[in-house]
């Protein structure tokens, strides 16, 4: 039986189409963009295409808004990074607990240079507090950068609205989209936000292609250094295959958007139904009322998330525990932390992501295959009677 | 376009199609290998993370490396970036002085540049007329707070070769970081790290027939030494550089970086045979002077300068060959080469120059088409040259006066 990938917010498969788009730029148009000769000037025009796609994904203004970079944590770094240049006497950065590492990371490393880390809080739901974060833009912040969605429970934040609040206070607002792009409809024109993060691979496009989308007009200082492409704002010769592959997969993400949020959004919620049903002590996390229709996250009480990990493998199911960057720590990850899950649930959590190839074949497999492995595990865990938890009174907090 | 002769190789190379074919078995569900190699709990990052680890070692193959001293970046810009920012600033209290060569690449001076306006102090020395480094300028330019020297390996417009072990072995003795781009010289110009003394090298795929947007850096061990990432994130390459690990671009790194490994013998004799037919085939031309020293060269490289045919009418005129003037990531500007310049050269005989650079696809056919056309363009545009003529009237164009309009 063919393997079951359910770890879509991890890394996607490329679709046949989008290979069959970049095959020509590996061995026939491989011109060199910056080249003057018809090699490149042919591979020029490509490209430009593909920004066009691109922007009309993300409801950009205009194509020059979009910057080719090679993945979601360039984007990141280079968003964060430019602020920080652009406004020297701003020593304040406003983001969130729950982001993924690629901005958590990079603000410890800031956090010790001397700025100032605002972490917003949030409630076991994963929701935001919009006063906590009202309170705290003011002109000492260079910039605010929130995720659009979380990539381990699909929670989405009102990064729309928060981008307006920033904009009135005269703040950046950057927000790491890699989990929402292609799976809900952008209008970035009609928005206040100054720079977006997108990375090829989790919309079934390439790996080692990223954009960030730089609104006209807003301060920036490059990351990269060394060549005029990217109108001077990243340097590197392009990735060609990638950027046409990133351009037909955007394309296609338009077009399948009513699908994920109809067919997609009904599998996983057959899913998390299923699951739930058969198995006690068990409850999804995050904002079941307000995230990604791909994603389902379910904490398993008293039992390891990646022991249930490994026993769906072995049955041919391909799931996740958290982020792929922190995959294989023993810890409960910092999302379940920061949403004050109990310990015992924390430890058990499983991330299941589909994607617009999943079948309802696959998902009824699942939902038959994850019961017994729970069972299975509990069986063989202390806090676990015969039929329950064996003390209710068990309630360990965090180390 | 298959009327057109690509003989600009060293702007990017096509991927090689053994190596394109490999590369596409990581991208589609077919194979089961689309996965990210950071996935811990399921077979397919598994996968992924296995193929990961053997394009490593086919890159620190050619170069007689440690597979853990190979780090993955998205180009050999980004690579030099890295290299250079990240050790200057994680070396920044034992010293606040680099140097480089005026004929660096772009990446290199342009981050240079930007260190300068962080407070850092950057000499940059120019080459010999031959376009080869000075050893005893070189070793004068380093001074007790000098911390790191970025010298090329292969010059990207002449193709000379630098002596990387002469150079290391000064910078060594003098406690000084080593960095080499080494974008055009990986798998043409056999690399020992256990014998060099460099302690940091760019590499690019696609300039070696792999893909564009893939690279890695060479950071030595022992010695050891140590960089701050420009990249923070998910702790990727032991948090030197993070972001999701590109499989099939990697793959396609490793396997381009072993065929050069197993081909380079053959493949470089049979590259100097097409680059001196195209040598012997231009020379007999009035005026021509070839840019750079011929001996310390890279076989697949010739940058000739036209004299009194001007450099945009040239490259217009040679329209059925893909050359270039200057390095593709300067040609859109319309200056002389810097480079060339920088080896003395005047702004004529700079704007003239071409680039030819041939490769593994190039056959004697279009060599012999190209030396065809250069001496009919150039008869061309000769013939249309007021300079052209007064040089064979005999007048000294040095001396003339030229009067203002």
């Amino acid at each position: 039986m063919d393997p079951i990938y359910l770890d879509n917010n991890a890394t996607t498969r490329v679709d046949d189409a989008v290979v069959a788009a970049m095959l020509p730029f590996f061995t026939e148009q491989y011109g060199n963009p910056s080249s003057m000769h018809a090699f490149g000037e042919k591979v020029g025009r490509a490209l430009k295409n593909a920004r066009r796609q691109v922007q009309t994904l993300l409801g950009a203004e205009h194509d020059s808004e979009v910057i080719f970079t090679s993945c979601g944590t360039e984007s990141n770094s280079t968003a964060i990074l430019s602020a920080l240049r652009a406004y020297p006497d701003r020593r304040e950065i406003i983001t969130t607990t729950v982001e993924h590492p690629a901005v958590l990371t990079l603000c410890e490393h800031l956090e010790k240079e001397g700025y100032t880390i605002h972490r917003l809080k949030v409630d076991n739901k994963g929701r935001l507090n919009l006063d906590e974060y009202r309170a705290l833009l003011s002109p000492q912040v260079a910039i605010v950068s929130v995720m659009w969605a979380n990539n381990e429970t699909g929670t989405l934040f009102p990064v729309e609205e928060m981008a307006e609040l920033a904009n009135a206070a005269g703040v950046q607002f950057h927000t790491d989209a890699v989990q929402v792009v292609g799976k809900i409809p952008l209008d970035l024109k009609n928005s206040k936000i100054d720079m977006l993060s997108l990375s090829g691979h989790k919309l079934h496009s390439p790996k080692g292609i990223g954009v960030l989308y730089l609104r006209r007009n807003t301060r920036f200082r490059p990351l990269l250094r060394g060549g005029h492409q990217e109108r001077g704002r990243r340097a590197g010769t392009e990735n060609v295959a990638g950027i046409i592959g990133l351009g037909v997969a955007a394309e296609q993400a338009m077009a399948a958007m009513e699908h994920e949020q109809t067919v997609v959004r009904d599998l996983r919620d057959r899913l998390e139904q299923g699951i739930l049903a058969q198995v006690p002590n068990a409850f999804p996390t995050g904002d079941p009322s307000n995230r990604l229709p791909n994603t389902s996250n379910i904490a398993f009480e008293f039992i390891e998330g990646e022991a249930i990990l490994l026993l769906l493998n072995k049955v041919g199911i391909a799931a996740s525990s958290g982020s792929a960057c922190t995959s294989g720590s023993l810890e409960p990850s910092h999302v379940m932390r920061a949403m004050d899950i109990p310990y015992t649930a924390a430890h058990g959590t499983v991330r299941f992501s589909l994607s617009r190839y999943t079948t309802a074949e696959e998902i009824e497999r699942v939902i038959e295959a994850v019961p017994p492995v729970v069972e299975q595990l509990r069986k063989l865990s202390p806090y676990w009677g015969t039929k329950g938890p064996a003390s209710e009174s068990f309630a360990p907090t965090y180390a | 376009m298959s009327k057109t002769i690509y003989l600009d190789y060293s702007a990017t190379t096509p991927v090689d199609p053994r190596v394109a074919e490999k590369m596409c078995r990581y991208l589609t569900a077919e194979y089961g290998l689309f996965g990210n190699p950071a996935s811990r709990s399921h077979s397919f990052g598994w996968a992924a993370e296995e193929a990961v680890e053997e394009a490593r070692q086919q890159v620190a193959a050619l170069i007689n490396a440690d597979p853990k001293e190979i780090v993955w970046t998205s180009g050999a810009t980004e690579s030099d970036n890295l290299a250079i920012k990240g050790a200057a600033h994680f070396y920044a209290k034992k010293g606040k002085h680099l140097i480089t060569l005026t004929t660096e690449h772009k990446a290199v001076l342009d981050t240079c540049r930007q260190l300068e306006r962080d407070g850092f102090e950057v000499t940059y020395l120019d080459p010999r007329p031959d376009g080869l480094v000075d050893l005893d300028r070189l070793a004068a330019a380093i001074r007790p707070d000098t911390i790191l020297v970025s010298i090329m390996h292969v010059n990207n417009e002449i193709g000379v070769i630098q002596d990387i072990d002469a150079i290391g072995q000064l910078t060594r003795s003098k406690g000084v970081l080593f960095h080499v781009d080494a974008a055009q010289s990986a798998g043409k110009v056999p690399i020992d790290v256990t014998t060099s003394q460099v302690d940091l090298m760019s590499f690019s795929a696609h300039k070696c027939y792999g893909p564009k947007g893939m690279g890695a850096l060479y950071v030595r061990r022992k010695p050891r030494v140590r960089l701050e990432a420009q990249m923070h994130g998910g702790g990727h390459e032991r948090g030197l550089r993070s972001g999701t690990l590109p499989v099939h671009q990697i793959v396609g790194m490793g396997e381009a970086f072993r065929l050069a490994r197993e081909e380079m013998a053959s493949e470089n004799e049979r590259v100097r045979s097409l680059r001196d037919r195209l040598l012997a085939g231009v020379s007999g031309i009035e005026e021509v002077y070839i840019n750079g020293d011929m001996e310390r060269r890279v076989p697949h490289n010739l940058n000739v300068s036209f004299n009194f045919v001007e450099g945009e009418s040239l490259m217009m005129a040679l329209k059925e060959l893909a050359v270039s003037s200057g390095s593709a990531c300067t040609s859109a500007s319309l200056e002389p080469s810097y480079v060339l310049r920088a080896l003395g050269r005047s702004d004529e005989l700079a704007h003239s120059s071409i680039r030819f650079t041939i490769g593994r696809f190039t056959t004697e056919t279009e060599v012999d088409r190209a030396i065809e056309l250069i001496h009919e363009k150039i008869a061309k545009l000769r013939e249309l040259s007021p300079l052209w003529e007064m040089f064979k009237e005999g007048i000294d164009l040095d001396n003339v006066k030229w009067a203002a309009h």
